[in-house]
């Protein structure tokens, strides 16, 4: 991929006017949907999605089953109309690719034994969509299990960094996704610094890859902060951040 | 797709973390060391490339197809490459027939990354008319015997199926595409090589075994391109790895790449 235009200009500020190491606007909302289990909202730049959770359910194919344990299922899935040209809502090849890794980036954070014989059906619906779609629905849905009441270890929050004109940045936006030279996707449990999900594509050398791992895992601890206040706001709303960690024996 | 037993996993399991501890493994490999590979092309004659690979008891093979194709809105002047695979029900005793289910499609789907993202392919020059007509290249895998890592047993088919394949030279004849019957190389710049490691209770091992897939907590897959890059990754399997262990995992992918890049080459006749 070849890039077409500057995408950071002289004074080091992006197509969207941050600069190299700044997330985009964030908003996150716990609880929104009234039939799920548990649910959450979050706006990520231009991103709009919302994620549920059923369960712990009875487990369908029955044979399915696992004797010890809960088995996760997620579905990530875009709407139609949330990219330019209509995406075809049938699952595509990178949706299934998408739910497989998602769900294998949450996994590790919720404490299946304690639901043996049963479901937990995590759901990722892509409203409208921009750069980092898969690693903000792994926020919301980290979100949306705790919202469950679901047994967990720490919560899953996720940021993308890329390579824009040579240079490892935070946080790319739909335009950096498609016209910068790399992408990396990362996504981590913050308490046990444990990387959940890794991708990559677009060239890296291997000091690149290091710094992109180190500036991920320093933006993801600043989403980490909004995602953990906002489960605060739901459940000690008025309450401040400190006054709330001794309740919940900090 | 090892076979899920529960007992023969937990005690495999205590066995080979014993042995990880020494630094050695079931099959007596170092922790870094990836099995026997060996590369055939040219094994199917009606594919315009072809290998057979085996690593170790994985045993793969792939076909390229290089046809005229319609390019896609967003690239009108770039040739397509489109990857699948399968892992056929006569691979293992407990697969099934049916559509690729998430498994096979994050495996071709990781492949397809590596040789893209890599450039491996002039794809600027793989243009019969822009905007009109391109050249598509088909890559197929079908997995044989799965003994763990299809990811690099099938990545490193693709790519010695690339290397040897000849393209048929297409030209436009008014409104028409002609087969000039002329065959030439696919225009290759440079030779991706992946390299899969797992996580086994916080040790890494690279090329994992079904035995030692059956018991790991992650798995990564870095691709490099031999120009001192990595071009494509993924992490898999539900656990979680360190900083440490991706950077260690960086590290073995560029130096084994190196050593399997030349494997590849000197298989192809590239090197």
């Amino acid at each position: 991929m070849e890039e077409k235009r500057k995408l950071i200009d002289e004074n080091g500020i992006r197509t969207d006017g941050r600069k190299w190491d700044e997330l985009r606007p964030i908003k996150i909302e716990v609880g929104p949907l009234r039939n799920a289990d548990g649910s959450a909202y979050i706006e990520f730049g231009k991103n709009k999605i919302m994620a549920a959770v059923y369960g712990p359910k009875e487990m369908h194919p029955k044979h399915m089953l696992v004797a010890d344990r809960a088995v996760l299922k997620c579905r990530y899935h875009m709407a139609p109309f949330s990219v330019d040209e209509r995406k075809n809502p049938a699952p595509s090849r990178r949706e299934i690719e998408i739910s497989k890794v998602i769900r294998e980036a949450i996994q590790p954070a919720i404490i299946l034994e304690d639901y043996p014989r049963t479901a937990i059906q995590i759901y990722v619906e892509v409203l409208q969509s921009d750069g980092g779609s898969r690693v903000a629905g792994i926020t919301a849905a980290a979100l949306a299990v705790a919202d469950a009441g679901i047994n967990m270890r720490d919560l899953v929050v996720g940021c993308a960094v890329g390579k824009v004109d040579g240079k490892i940045v935070l946080d790319l936006n739909d335009t950096e996704d498609k016209e910068g030279s790399g992408d990396m996707p990362f996504a981590f449990m913050p308490n046990y610094n444990a990387i959940t999900l890794l991708q990559l594509d677009g060239l890296f050398t291997p000091a690149e890859f290091k710094q992109a791992l180190e500036m991920a895992t320093e933006g993801a601890r600043k989403v980490y902060a909004l995602q953990r206040e906002a489960l605060l706001t739901k459940y000690f709303a008025g309450a401040t951040a400190e006054s709330t960690a001794e309740e919940v024996g900090e | 797709m090892p076979s899920k037993s529960y007992v023969v996993e937990t005690l495999r399991r205590a066995q080979m973390l014993e042995l990880l501890s020494k630094g050695t493994r079931l099959d007596g490999r170092g922790l870094s060391d990836i099995r026997k590979l060996e590369i055939q092309t040219g094994v199917i004659g009606k594919a315009n490339g072809s290998a057979m690979v085996s690593l170790g008891n994985t045993q793969v093979i792939a076909g390229v197809k290089i046809d005229k194709g319609i390019p896609f809105p967003d690239t009108p002047d770039k040739g397509l490459l489109i990857c699948g695979a399968e892992v056929l029900p006569l691979a293992a005793a407990n697969l099934e027939a049916g559509p690729p289910d998430e498994s096979a499609i994050e495996l071709a789907r990781v492949v397809d990354r590596g040789i893209r993202e890599s450039e491996m392919i002039d794809m600027s020059t793989m243009v019969i008319k822009a905007g009109k007509f391109v050249y598509a290249i088909f890559a197929d895998v079908n997995v044989l015997n799965v003994d763990g890592n299809l990811f690099d047993a099938t990545s490193y088919a693709v790519v010695a199926s690339l290397l040897t394949a000849k393209m048929p030279r297409f030209v436009m004849e008014g409104d028409a595409v002609k087969n000039t019957g002329e065959m030439n190389p696919v225009p290759v710049l440079k030779v991706p090589v992946s390299l899969t490691m797992a996580s086994i209770g916080n040790t890494l091992v690279a090329d994992p075994t079904s035995e030692e897939e059956a018991v790991m907590d992650a798995r990564i897959t870095l691709t490099t391109d031999g120009e001192g890059n990595i071009c494509a990754g993924q992490k898999g399997e539900p656990g979680a790895l360190t900083q440490e262990q991706i950077l260690t995992a960086a590290d073995w992918a560029v130096s084994k790449g190196n050593e399997i890049r030349a494997a590849i080459k000197e298989a192809t006749g590239r090197a």
